[in-house]
Parts: C-alpha cells; structure tokens; sequence
C-alpha cells in the first residue's frame, strides 16, 4: 500500500472517533489526532486496535505510542505492513 | 430549614411504553409490556417472558454523540440516557452547555454494571486478549456507568452518585436528592434507576424459583400481583427519571411542577425479626413507612393511593399487612393500591423510579391505574382489606397524596410520599 492509500484507509478507522468531520476530510500527515480531531486521549488505543484488524498488523507499545498524528500513523502502519 | 422540593421534568423507558405519553395511556389502558421470549426457552429458564421495552436501540443517535454511540452496547446505560434526557428536556432545560452546571447533581442507581460488558471481559481476559479490550469496556462495566454518561451529557457538576439498594434503588436515589436539595447543596438533581435485565441476571433469579413459570404461553398474564394465583415475578428492565428541584428555583425560572415530594424514609429491617437477605422485617417495612408520613406532615388518613412493591410473590400478603399497620387503616378504610408490577414486571433497580412516575402521573391527571390480572384476589389480602382498594379497571378520581415503597434484597426499605402541588 503507498502511503496514500494507507491514509485513505485511515479515514475510515478514525471517523467513528472524531466529530470533526470537515477536518477528517481535509486530513495530511501533519493532522494531529488530539488537537485536530479532537479525539479523546483514551479513544487512541481504540484506534490502534481497530488499525491491528484493519491492515492485519500487530502494534507494540513503544510504536502505539508514536501515533499521534496522521504521518506517524501511516510511517508506524506501513513499518508493520512490512515486516 | 423548610426548603420544599417539586418534581419538574419526567423520563421514563417502560416495558408498555417508551416517554411519557406513551407510558401515560399505557397505564391508564392497563397495557401489559410482558412479552415471551425465545431466548430464554432456548436456555431453559422456568420463566421464559419478561418486560422488555420497546427500545430501537438506533434512537440513541439522537441523544449523545456519534463517537459516544459508537462502541456503546450496555443497554441498562442506554436506558438510562434516555429517560435522563428526556426528564431534563421536558424540564425545559437546555442539553447543551459549556460550562459545568454547579447547582445540578445526578443520583442515579442501579443493581449491577452491563454483565455482557463484564463477559466480554472475563472472555477476553482468560483468552489472553486482554489487548483487544478498548477503552469503552471499563466505562460499561463500571456500576458509575449510567451516572457517568448522564452527567457527562448534560455537564451535571453537583453531587454525582451511583446507588445501589437492590429494589428499593429507585425510590432510594429520589430520596437522596430530595435530602440533598433539602439540605441545601443543590438547587436541582436529576434522580432515577435503570436496569437491564440480561440472561445472567435473570438466570440467578431463576435458580431462585421466585419467577412466574405456570404463564409462558400466556404472557400478558404472567405478572399477577395480590392474586391467588400468584406464582412468583416476572423480570424487566428499563429506566425512570426525574428531575428533582429546590421549589423558590422551580418557580423563579418558571418551570411547570408535577407535584411535590413531602418527604421519605430510607431504614433496614436488619435482617431480624424475620427479616432476611431475602425477607423483610416486617417491624422495618411499617416503621420506614410511618416515618415517611410523620416526615411529610400529614396524617395516614390523608393517603388516596398506594403504589405498592407488591412483586406477586408470597409476600404480597405480608406487604398489605405492613400498610394496614403503618397506616392504620383496613377493610373499607383502606386506600387504593396498585401495583405497576401487573403490567410491566418487577424491573429490581429500575422499579421504584418507574413505578413513582407511576404515581405522580396519577396525581396530575387525577387517576388511579388499574391493577391487571386481579381476577381472583389472594383471600389473605382481601380479609385485611376491600376489594374496592383494588381496582382491576382505572377509577377516574382526585389523587391529592399517594405512598410509594420499596423494599429490598438485603432487607432495604425506601419509602416516599408525593402530593399534589398547592402553593
């Protein structure tokens, strides 16, 4: 997957986690999921597991950790999806 | 301190009826909300009916957010967010709000946290997938649940408590707040109960053998409280909620007022005198409810109605025997006494909110509710008291007071009175 669409994908794994809907359409590798989404801190973990199902990975917690905008998303998905 | 509390704003998720005008002609037609089901034959409970709310699960879209709704499946916690929100709107009051609302707290219970919330733990956790559980699951199998989300929603900031006093919950919780806007730490709570009785529940009172099991076939006559053949409660599930406020706030911002809440009593048998985990002391019942009266002001003879626990169990006949005691009265003497239970079935934490609401709308619209499946009253109750106290059809009729009471596993006991407002 290129990084585009992995970000495409992620989309769709954020949407139910945000009601920031005019922000989710307009997202790039600087959105920050917090500050941008506003999505709630405890909200992230979901967001790794719904990730975990969706492209079939596993995510750690050091990598877990690093997501916390759309590019450190897409560089920790596509990591995994490499592995 | 004479500060005089009045209910100002009503919710309720019934099994014969979801908001108040729905649940209003259902008690006024004596609609049952038992309905068979399959499920619990394919588990081989005794009893296999129950009161289950016509609830679309979807309709909570309208309520809180998208990112809350989703991932949100305890279904006692969805209840209760209906019935809080609807209570707080018909209160007129607005459900948006930026800052936390100081004057407001929320006293609501229940019996148990979402016991598929805590199975899908248990699941997990002895899977070794304790990874995959999320962060939604402790807030849906934490007993705070329902007062988290309904205080949440509304930015409820006073007091937030979570009661827990098995079926006297309901009445307990609207006790609470009472006290607490008489004591003069809020203007307004919002106060109730919910329950949602799943299959693990229902399961341990199956075991029990207190459920009816002789009217699977027949569900609507399952629930047969005061009635010879009474054979045990019929489950359900549901919320009530209202929205409780300090008299001289209610009327300063114009609100309408339901009726007034007089006073109450909360007490325990003790487990004595015949009073058990199971059983209540009889001495508990009768003195919870002549302290309720004495601290309300009026006198027994004053009571029009009394909105019986009454589950259709053996201890119906104790129950009226505990009003003619308290009260003073019997044979012709004796108020009307209804119990909602024939209806809607006993819904454990959830029954006294619903059943008080039961109440009050009996003394806005001048009404007693008829008590369905009373055929053949049980001949130990009607040697203490008239038939006449027991209407099977609505008696169209003034309702100036009317006693409420729970009692409870544990020997709990919650009793209130509610009056028709006269300033």
């Amino acid at each position: 997957m290129t990084r585009t669409e992995i970000l495409e994908e992620l989309k769709k794994v954020l949407n139910p986690y945000t009601t920031e809907k005019e922000a989710l359409a307009n997202i790039n590798e600087e959105t920050d999921l917090i500050k941008d989404l506003k999505i709630n801190s405890a909200n992230l973990v979901d967001i790794i597991i719904d990730a975990e199902n969706n492209y079939s990975i596993e995510i750690d917690y050091d990598s877990a950790d690093k997501m916390t905008n759309v590019g450190s998303c897409i560089d920790v998905i596509s990591e995994k999806m490499a592995q | 301190m004479s500060r005089r509390v009045v209910v100002t704003g009503m919710g309720v998720v019934s099994p014969n009826g979801v908001g108040i005008p729905a649940f209003l002609d259902a008690i006024q037609q004596g609609k049952s909300g038992i309905r068979f089901v399959p499920h619990y034959e394919e588990l081989r409970f005794s009893c296999q009916v129950a009161g289950v709310p016509p609830f679309d699960w979807e309709m909570l879209r309208d309520y809180i957010s998208e990112v809350s709704f989703y991932g949100l499946k305890a279904r006692g916690i969805g209840y209760g967010l209906v019935a809080a929100i609807d209570a707080w709107k018909d209160a007129g009051l607005s459900t948006e709000t930026e800052e936390p609302i100081w004057d407001t707290g929320c006293i609501f219970g229940n019996s148990v946290a979402d016991t598929e919330a805590m199975k899908n733990v248990i699941t997990r956790v002895d899977n070794k997938e304790a990874k995959k559980l999320g962060s939604r699951v402790v807030e849906q199998s934490m007993n705070s649940g329902v007062t988290s989300y309904i205080s949440g929603r509304l930015g409820l900031a006073n007091s937030v408590i979570t009661n827990s006093a098995a079926c006297a919950t309901g009445t307990q919780a609207i006790l609470m707040g009472y006290d607490h806007i008489k004591a003069g730490y809020a203007k307004r709570m919002l106060v109730g109960s919910a329950e949602y009785v799943d299959t693990y529940v229902f399961g341990s009172f199956d075991s029990m053998r207190v459920l009816s099991r002789k009217f699977n076939d027949e569900p609507e006559k399952a629930s047969r409280p005061m009635s010879a053949s009474a054979g045990g409660f019929v489950p359900g599930s549901g919320a009530g909620a209202l929205v409780i406020e300090d008299l001289e706030y209610a009327l300063a911002r114009g609100a309408k007022i339901y009726a007034e809440i007089l006073g109450g009593s909360n007490n325990s048998g003790g487990q004595r005198q015949g009073g058990s985990m199971t059983a209540p002391n009889p001495a508990g019942v009768t003195r919870c409810i002549e302290e309720a009266i004495e601290r309300s002001g009026i006198d027994p003879k004053h009571i029009d109605a009394i909105s019986g626990h009454l589950t259709a169990t053996m201890a119906d006949r104790q129950e009226i025997q505990n009003w003619c005691t308290a009260l003073g009265r019997s044979g012709d003497d004796f108020p009307y006494v209804n119990s909602l239970k024939s209806m809607i079935g006993h819904s454990l934490s959830a029954a006294g909110s619903i059943e008080s609401i039961a109440a009050i709308l009996q003394i806005v619209h001048g009404f007693v509710h008829p008590n369905i499946n009373l055929e053949d009253p049980n001949p130990g109750i009607s040697e203490l008291i008239s038939t006449k106290s027991l209407p099977t059809k609505m008696v169209k009729t003034p309702i100036n007071f009317v006693a409420k009471a729970n009692f409870g596993f544990g020997d709990v006991n919650s009793c209130l009175i509610f009056s028709k407002f006269d300033n």
